[in-house]
């Protein structure tokens, strides 16, 4: 079969010569009908499409969405020098903010501690107010008492105050009509230049920007700044590879010129498939460079090695087309098939990052095979004959021998230090903290970073906790169990504040006592508890609405709970333990689940595993077949799976030694690694195989030829791959850093397994003595290839 | 001729000085007329009652509903709002639960509740008129009648609406607090009833969007809308009010709508 392709590649090969301006105008409509999807991109800003439509907390959280007011928001963090809340000054700095942060686009409710609907009785008059108007104005006396009211009420301090009273928070809901992508960079737009504004008019503050339309445009805002850095600085590296390896100005271009319509091929095909662009998805042109270069190159340094030769261009070319062909098409096969997997996951950035990759690399064979060869047959490329044995050879051939000589204890040395890595892997923790996706050269990060340490934790776990009935939440024992809850979370280390409809209640029957401390507790007739109820619908400001707290049905209210900066593995035992409470202590109807962006993160790469391992085992399952059938060799087929997907597992436990920490793209690392290392070990494989074969060679000869012809190129590839893959690490999203920089990872342990544990594993069973008849191979090679031409 | 020129003058003068209020009427003018005529149109109805079923819808089509009547005092003085007393009926936790309010044109309201379950009337205030009413969609500044002096008014244009004319005529809240920026009302060039009413936050967006339907004529040429649809365009919930029953002219008088009488609303 293998001749039989040759043969075709070899008449295929004159074919593109011969038509060569056909090929070339063929192949640049293609390019250009591609790219043409590129406008079509837009970059996705909500977090949302991290989750598939089935993912069942996103789901949930949908449903507790359409029952209560949805809290996208921003949010202003904002610290006075002085350290001062209730002063004049700052207390007019607040309102001032407060009264221009209306004019955010799609804001419907501004809150904060200035207009704070603070209610007082006094006898059985009920006043209620802001509970800041013109702080300027007020008196030293007055502003001490409004302090004195914020800080006992339990649904600003901790939340809208910090506990030590130096910083607030101004707090701006916001509904978008969610029809256009530009909606929200609008308003983040709005929300900055009040920040702008507000600084220069009071240059004492300072504000920081946090909330989740803060998050949402901060992912645009790290693809964007990914793209801008990362891609120029892929190409500057690509183009020094290709100079030191090539060393021909016109083979450079026209390989330029191939990988850069293979990712403009990839991001067309992404515009047109509809893609929301993320900065995972982002990546994908990063990659498609990275992988496309070495179709390219493996012909071009073919072709110049038989030029070297003495060989003319034309013939070395098609010489080169002829033996790369099938090599070429089954690791981009291989590839394609790995970063397809990734469609198994959950999360659709994945799906888009796998199938644009995977265009990607199809779009790069394409042109290796078409335009390539095209244009290089009539570029001017000069080579000096020469001899090809170079030192590197020399030393090949050496390491070869030593190979040889310990087989057992490389295998066993390997082998060894495999296992022991692979121990590692259970030190992983698996952490999707999402202020963490992005490093501090992403603004979000440093303003979360600041709210979180100086006001209030951004990690909200929401419940809709029933009372099984219609009107039911004004049911005295409902109140009971729901205060006893509130209570029970406020008194978990993790929880920095709960927000509760028992607050309300116990605030309004103390209002309607005379303002009387004693009576600050849930009243215990149900009748008074709905009048409450409907009082306080009465007292609600303008863009705040009862749906916020309360479902309209009034058979469920709503907790959420505020936690620290804690680890997601953390976060997953409070949801756990909180269920576990509600259980042992509250009525069936009020045990809810635990909701929201933070709930949903906190699983999310539990789902993605479960992907993973589907898509890991499809994914094995089909290389190992296909390099059966290419290898003619079901042994070999099988044998391969080891040096794949042993490097990988021993990355994980690189990580689990070095780091610890990982998040979602630990689902992502087995999908996009194994479809590129197996790349390595199908060349070393087929060099092998053909020196058995068709040269007659023991196990021994094999491996030494081996090393010989594709040594120095595995070693070329793994550079550029795992330096690929280290400007991927250099990401300002985390998910990509850790994706890059493992893969990286696997990328070399990959190649250090190709050349101990493969080899190794290829000489079970050979007899050293045979070594001595490797002269009488290299005899035999030389007549296979005189037969060959 | 020369000498004729400045009596000449003076008549063309004349004449336009004196056609200017007739026929170059301001915007601001022409939109008050409209507002004012309107308005006029419902007064002197002296006093009503009426029955009510408040139906809130939520974005995602679940509904919840409560009843409750309203008693209703014309303040003849437009510079002073009307008293109005409400009591609920439904769901039953509820039931009895009244409001007093005196509505003020500029200043905040007087209101004062009954609460049955705790036997006692507070009296309430609160600057803020622009929250839901008892969570609905609208908001206590858009119940009370269209009280000429909240409002300064401009005319924008005519158009179709359903059957009629309308005339649009754009109204800016005078209250301080009002949580709107501006108003949009479609005013019918027949009978003088709003028909439609926009209503715009105070970023200038579009925010709500009321529709008034069924309206009947009273005794007196009284005109009444009989359904109200109140949507909210940024939140997509809405509001039906639905009226029924309504009776004018039933002698209340001012001691109708004193702090006492809330206990026995019932």
């Amino acid at each position: 079969m293998g001749s039989k392709i040759e043969a075709f590649a070899l008449s295929y090969a004159g074919a593109v010569i011969r038509f060569r301006w056909a090929f070339i105008l063929l192949t640049l409509m293609i390019a250009f009908a591609a790219g043409s999807g590129m406008p079509r991109l837009e970059f996705a800003n909500n977090y949302r499409i991290f989750f598939s439509d089935e993912n069942p907390d996103l789901v949930a959280f949908e449903e507790f969405q359409n029952i209560y007011t949805k809290n996208d928001n921003i949010m202003f963090v904002v610290q006075p020098k002085t350290k001062d809340l209730f002063s004049g000054d700052v207390a007019g700095a607040i309102e001032y903010i407060t009264e221009e942060a209306w004019q955010i686009p799609f804001a419907t409710r501004v809150d904060s501690v200035t207009n704070f609907q603070y209610s007082w009785a006094e006898g059985d008059d009920l006043t209620v107010d802001d509970l800041i108007r013109d702080g300027p104005s007020l008196s030293k006396q007055e502003l001490a008492h409004k302090q004195q009211v914020a800080i006992v009420e339990p649904q600003l301090l901790g939340n809208m105050i910090a506990r030590d009273v130096e910083t607030t928070g101004i707090n701006v809901t916001v509904q978008y009509p969610e029809k256009e992508l530009t909606e929200l960079p609008e308003a983040v737009a709005k929300a900055r230049s009040i920040v702008a504004a507000a600084q220069e008019k009071y240059p004492d503050l300072h504000i920081a920007l946090t909330g989740i339309s803060m998050m949402n445009n901060a992912f645009m805002e790290a693809g964007m700044k990914d793209m801008q850095t990362l891609t120029p600085l892929m190409y500057l590296f690509l183009i020094i590879v290709m100079i030191f390896t090539l060393r021909s100005f016109s083979a450079t271009i026209a390989t330029l010129f191939v990988i850069a319509f293979s990712a403009i091929t990839a991001m067309g095909a992404g515009g047109y498939m509809g893609i929301q662009l993320t900065p995972i998805s982002m990546m994908a042109p990063t990659i498609v460079l990275t992988l496309a270069i070495a179709d390219s190159v493996h012909i071009l340094v073919s072709m110049i090695a038989g030029m070297r030769e003495g060989q003319d261009k034309i013939t070395a070319l098609k010489e080169s087309v002829r033996i790369n062909f099938m090599a070429i098409s089954i690791t981009s096969l291989t590839t394609i098939i790995g970063f397809l997997t990734l469609n198994m996951l959950d999360t659709p950035p994945f799906h888009h990052l796998g199938n644009m990759t995977a265009v990607g690399i199809g779009a790069a064979w394409f042109y290796s095979l078409t335009f390539l060869p095209a244009v290089v047959s009539f570029l001017p490329i000069k080579v000096k004959p020469g001899s090809k044995k170079s030192g590197i050879t020399k030393f090949l051939t050496a390491y070869a021998d030593f190979v040889i000589a310990k087989q057992k204890p490389i295998l066993i040395g390997s082998i060894a230090v495999a296992i022991v890595l692979i121990a590692m892997i259970p030190r992983i923790e698996i952490n999707d903290q999402w202020v963490n996706y992005f490093d501090r050269s992403i603004q979000f990060r440093v303003d979360a970073e600041f709210g979180m340490d100086e006001l209030t934790g951004v990690y909200l776990i929401e419940y809709s906790v029933e009372s099984g009935e219609s009107g039911g939440i004004s049911n005295p024992a409902y109140l009971a169990n729901l205060s006893k809850f509130t209570d029970w979370l406020r008194n978990q280390p993790e929880v920095e504040h709960v927000n509760s409809y028992t607050d309300i209640i116990k605030r309004l029957n103390k209002n309607m006592h005379g303002d009387d401390e004693s009576w600050y507790r849930l009243p215990q007739e149900r009748e008074l508890a709905a009048q409450y109820l409907l009082l306080y619908e009465m007292s609600l400001p303008f863009g705040l609405d009862l749906n916020d707290r309360v479902n309209i049905d009034k058979s469920a209210t709503r907790i959420s709970a505020t936690l620290g900066n804690y680890t997601t593995r953390e976060m997953r035992d409070f949801i756990i333990r909180t269920k576990t409470w509600l259980e042992q202590n509250t009525p069936d109807a009020m045990h809810a689940t635990a909701t929201g962006p933070t709930a949903m993160f906190a699983y999310v790469s539990f789902r993605n595993i479960k992907g993973m391992l589907q898509g890991n085992a499809i994914a094995i399952v089909t290389i190992a077949f296909i390099i059966m059938l290419a290898m003619r060799s079901v042994g070999i087929g099988a044998l391969s799976l080891i040096p794949n997907a042993v490097p990988i597992l021993m990355t994980f436990g690189v990580w689990g030694l070095i780091s610890g920490n990982i998040g979602m793209a630990s689902a992502t690392v087995s999908a996009v690694a194994l479809g590129i290392v197996v790349d390595d070990s199908v060349h070393f494989l087929s060099k092998y195989l053909r020196a058995r074969r068709e040269k007659g060679m023991d196990k021994a000869e094999a491996v030494t030829y081996a090393f010989e012809t594709v040594g120095l190129a595995l070693v070329i590839t793994t550079i550029i791959l795992t330096f690929g893959f280290l400007v991927m690490s250099l990401s300002t999203f985390q998910i990509n850093e850790q994706l890059g920089m493992m893969t990286a990872v696997t990328m070399v342990i990959a190649l250090i397994m190709d050349f101990t544990l493969l080899p190794a594993l290829l000489l079970i069973g050979h007899n050293k003595t045979k070594q001595k008849t490797q002269e009488k191979g290299a005899q035999k090679d030389d007549k296979t290839i005189s037969q060959a031409a | 001729m020369t000498r004729q020129f400045p009596k000449l003058l003076s008549i063309v003068a004349l004449t336009v000085l004196l056609a200017v209020p007739a026929f170059a009427e301001t915007p601001e003018e022409k939109g008050f007329a409209i507002a004012a005529r309107s308005d006029r149109s419902d007064r002197g109805f002296g006093d009503s009652t009426v029955d009510m079923k408040m139906v809130l819808h939520n974005a995602h089509g679940q509904e919840t509903s409560r009843t409750l009547k309203t008693k209703t005092l014309e303040i003849p003085d437009e510079e002073l709002g009307d008293k109005s007393v409400v009591v609920f009926d439904s769901p039953a936790d509820i039931s009895g639960t009244a409001l007093l309010s005196h509505a003020h044109i500029l200043d905040p309201d007087d209101q004062w509740l009954y609460l049955p379950a705790l036997k006692r009337v507070k009296r309430i205030s609160s600057v803020n008129k622009s929250g839901p009413f008892v969570g609905s969609e609208f908001a206590f500044e858009d119940f009370t009648a269209l009280e000429l002096g909240k409002y300064s008014y401009k005319y924008v244009k005519e158009e179709p609406c359903g059957d009629m004319n309308c005339d649009v005529i754009e109204r800016t809240p005078k209250y301080e607090h009002s949580g709107y920026s501006k108003q949009m009302s479609w005013i019918d060039q027949k009978v003088h009833q709003v028909r439609k009413v926009e209503f715009y936050d105070r970023r200038g967006d579009l925010l709500k969007v009321l529709g008034l339907k069924d309206y009947q004529e009273y005794d007196g040429g009284i005109w009444r809308s009989h359904t109200f649809h109140m949507e909210n365009k940024q939140t997509g919930k809405s509001t039906d009010l639905i009226y029924s029953n309504y009776k004018f002219k039933n002698g209340f008088d001012e001691n109708d709508f004193e702090k006492g009488v809330l206990k026995r609303a019932r």
